[in-house]
């Protein structure tokens, strides 16, 4: 596990809160991703072992959700709706449009580590369709166009940085 | 007076918060209260700005933008809103509102969801003090004669449920409410948190004290930070206020309270999905019998109810089962809340008593179809559910007749659709997603979805062949009858609603590859009408393909072998010379 090198001591705090019990599995994940972006390996062998739970139990709760992430993630996270109203208001060509634009799958992340994309269902701002939400904050009645301009205007603030 | 700015999700969406900065600096340093409310169901009309004169509203301004912020202030300064006409909600939106009943959603946008003393000051806790004067029985008796069924989308009589954990053997109870709201299309039970916690929490202890419970457990959609925000906030108010905790109102009676946030699956709205998920598992589903209120969370009795149904329950004990089971039709009484959405022109959270068309809530409330188009379908029950065709607008909302149609009242996902939108389109939509989220356990689900998913993608590919609807019909039957959980044997009907109703778009697909929404690219053909181009280069400069060929003043053609069929040339021409077929 050479390649894994966490600072396992953040999670002290979080078995300190969270005792040592199974069923605080999946809070015990979330905080951890809270820490460290993501969830590394040696971290969720950490939780195992804390929890006496095998790791393949961990790996299996952390893959079963949508919510974890086995990789770190860009710095902006693009979620982009795919409930029923979003798709009854053109999300797939959108999503298609942000995909081509970034160069990326949905769960991926650019080279460049700026962008992270994922598809989502219903961000509940159904009103607003087809919504996409960048770190927290939406944006709603989008056309491929729009969403674009959006992203490129992120992509020259970071080059100027 | 008051200002009050809606902040629910939508209306933050909307940019609310910014619109509340705005208000604050300008009024600071005069004599303007300011407060927050969540949402009224007004989605369409956020960010919301309200003005209060005590507890009467006299004023509502609609899609405010924070420029507009100062002369608010001014005009409830000076206590003359003359100047304001241009954003002031009109009289057909106010209508909205106007033709819903509320129940559940009866605090939603008037009291202020961080408030506490506000719910009380709204009659919020008196119920749970009358409660406690009661036996459990009585309470449950109540509820019996309201006719409450589940608002999570069985529709099972909750009564029944109570009744069943009350009598239920074991060390510790449990109650907990399904806040997983998955049905990707319907937020009622987010609003409802975000805009009213007390409600739900005077609800569940109305529940807790009925069945005998010593815990309250509410599993929340982690999609949702806000409502979790303000459940815990509320959570901590009951708390001090003595509503959760020991010896409740010196009754002796006792529960505690906590949150748990879900990770993201859909199949954990299941009941004993999410039974295993909150034991910190993968949330697969386990065989019924038994059922939670025989051995649910840590193999006790428990008793699992949604968002919406608790949210009735403070009202019922208020008001009395009779006043309740008034609303309604012979087999579903009260009212439902839907989260009315898609190409209709006013979307947003509607609350009506059953019994109500379609059509009233589509066209009446909803104000009908977006941009003049004509109505196609509407869509109940997400995933799980079917879609209405215009023949059957006129079904009323109850269980009973919605079940009839092949759809289902569902959690209250309401999604409209117009003429654009490919039925086909609609069902592969569904079954993708119920792929992607079978758990995987039972083999008819996990194959049996993929395989119907397969099929629907070679069809609006326009590879579709004979005998693949017979394939799908077949598929559909197999998988509702071997499926472990409702998850795979409601998973069928969208397709199942699309095929009876819809055929003839199928039919098309396959027989003539053509999509009459012109929404399955993979069948469109976009080609240039030589009598409307005039040859400017627009289309020709903008296709990212380079698909598109001709000179400057002469009539430009499109590569068929080259065209990727992505719309940019319809979209760019001035002259309406690019064709779809
Ligand atoms: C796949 C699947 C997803 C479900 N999702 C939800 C949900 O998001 N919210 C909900 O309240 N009930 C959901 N249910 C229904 C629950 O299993 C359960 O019937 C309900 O929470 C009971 O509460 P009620 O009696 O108050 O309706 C779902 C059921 C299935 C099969
Ligand atoms: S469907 Fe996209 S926000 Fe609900």
């Amino acid at each position: 596990m050479s390649e894994y090198k966490s600072d396992l001591t953040k999670l002290e705090k979080v078995f300190e809160e969270y005792e040592s019990n199974p069923e605080n599995l999946i809070t015990i994940l979330q905080k951890a991703q809270e820490i460290y972006g993501y969830l590394p390996k040696d971290v969720m062998y950490k939780i195992g072992e804390k929890l006496k739970v095998s790791p393949a139990k961990v790996i299996g709760v952390a893959t079963f959700y949508s919510q974890f992430r086995l990789e770190p993630m860009g710095k902006y996270l693009i979620m982009i709706c795919q409930g029923t109203a979003c798709h009854v208001s053109g999300s797939e060509k959108l999503a298609s449009a942000v995909s081509d634009y970034l160069g990326i799958e949905s769960g991926k992340t650019t080279s460049d580590g700026v962008f992270t994309l994922q598809k989502v269902a219903c961000l509940g701002c159904c009103s607003l369709a087809p919504v996409m939400m960048i770190n927290g904050e939406a944006y709603g009645r989008l056309t491929p166009e729009k969403a674009i301009s959006i992203l490129s205007e992120i992509r020259k603030k970071e080059a100027a940085e | 007076m008051r200002i009050v700015i809606g902040e629910g999700s939508c209306g933050i969406a909307a940019g609310a918060i910014k619109i509340h900065s705005a208000i604050e600096k300008y009024a600071a340093e005069k004599d303007i209260e300011i407060g927050i409310t969540g949402c009224n169901g007004m989605c369409f009309l956020e960010p919301i700005v309200d003005i209060y004169d005590g507890k009467e509203l006299i004023k509502r301004f609609v899609r405010v933008s924070e420029s507009d912020a100062e002369r608010i202030v001014n005009a409830v300064e000076n206590e003359d809103f003359s100047s304001l006409s241009d954003i002031e909600i009109s009289d057909e939106d106010k209508n909205f509102l106007d033709l819903q009943t509320r129940i559940a959603l009866r605090n939603c946008g008037k009291t202020d969801p961080e408030s506490i003393e506000d719910y009380m000051d709204n009659g919020g806790y008196k119920a749970i003090k009358k409660v406690l004067k009661m036996s459990p029985k009585e309470v449950i008796e109540e509820i019996k004669f309201s006719g409450l069924a589940g608002r999570g989308g069985a529709g099972f009589p909750t009564w029944f449920k109570w009744s069943a954990a009350r009598k239920s053997a074991g060390e510790k109870k449990y109650i907990i409410c399904n806040a997983d709201e998955g049905d990707p299309g319907a937020f009622m039970d987010r609003a409802v948190i975000e805009s009213d916690p007390h409600s739900l929490i005077e609800g569940m202890l109305i529940g807790a004290y009925a069945i005998g419970a010593q815990e309250m457990i509410v599993y929340v959609r982690a999609e949702y930070p806000l409502a979790i925000k303000r459940l815990e906030e509320a959570i901590k108010q009951a708390e001090k206020a003595g509503f959760i905790g020991e010896n409740i109102l010196g009754s002796g009676f006792s529960c505690k309270m906590r949150i748990k946030a879900g990770a993201g699956a859909f199949v954990c709205g299941e009941e004993t999905a999410l039974i295993e998920s909150l034991e910190g598992k993968r949330g697969m589903p386990r065989l019924k019998p038994p059922f939670p209120a025989q051995s649910g969370f840590k193999n006790e009795p428990s008793n699992i109810n949604n968002v919406e149904t608790f949210a009735n329950i403070a009202w019922i004990i208020e008001n009395g089962g009779s006043e309740f089971s008034k609303l309604g039709t012979e087999n579903s009484k009260g009212t439902k809340v839907f989260a009315l959405t898609g190409k209709v022109n006013k979307s947003g959270l509607v609350e009506v008593p059953m019994g109500m068309t379609l059509r009233d809530v589509i066209y009446k409330i909803g104000g009908g179809i977006k941009n003049g188009k004509s109505f196609k379908a509407v869509q109940l029950g997400g995933p799980s559910g079917g879609c209405i065709p215009k023949e059957l607008l006129d079904t009323v909302i109850d269980y009973k007749s919605l079940s009839a149609t092949g759809a289902i009242m569902g959690s209250g996902g309401m999604v409209v659709m117009d003429e654009d939108t490919c039925m086909v389109g609609m069902a592969k939509f569904f079954l993708d997603f119920t792929a992607e989220e079978s758990c995987g356990k039972c083999v008819h689900c996990r194959i049996g979805t993929k395989r119907m998913q397969e099929i629907l993608t070679k069809i609006v590919n326009g590879e579709g062949e004979q005998g693949d609807i017979e394939l799908l019909e077949e598929l559909c039957g197999v998988i509702k009858d071997g499926a472990l959980c409702g998850l795979g044997q409601t998973a069928p009907n969208p397709v199942l609603t699309t095929l009876r109703y819809f055929k003839d778009e199928y039919d098309e697909h396959i027989s003539e590859h053509r999509c009459r929404a012109k929404e399955c690219s993979a069948m469109l053909k976009y080609s240039i009408n030589p009598e409307k181009c005039i040859g400017c280069t627009v289309c020709a400069r903008n296709c990212p393909v380079k698909a598109i060929n001709g000179e400057l003043k002469k009539t430009h053609t499109i590569d068929q072998n080259i065209c990727i069929k992505c719309g940019m040339c319809s979209k760019v021409c001035r002259f309406g010379a690019v064709s779809i077929g």
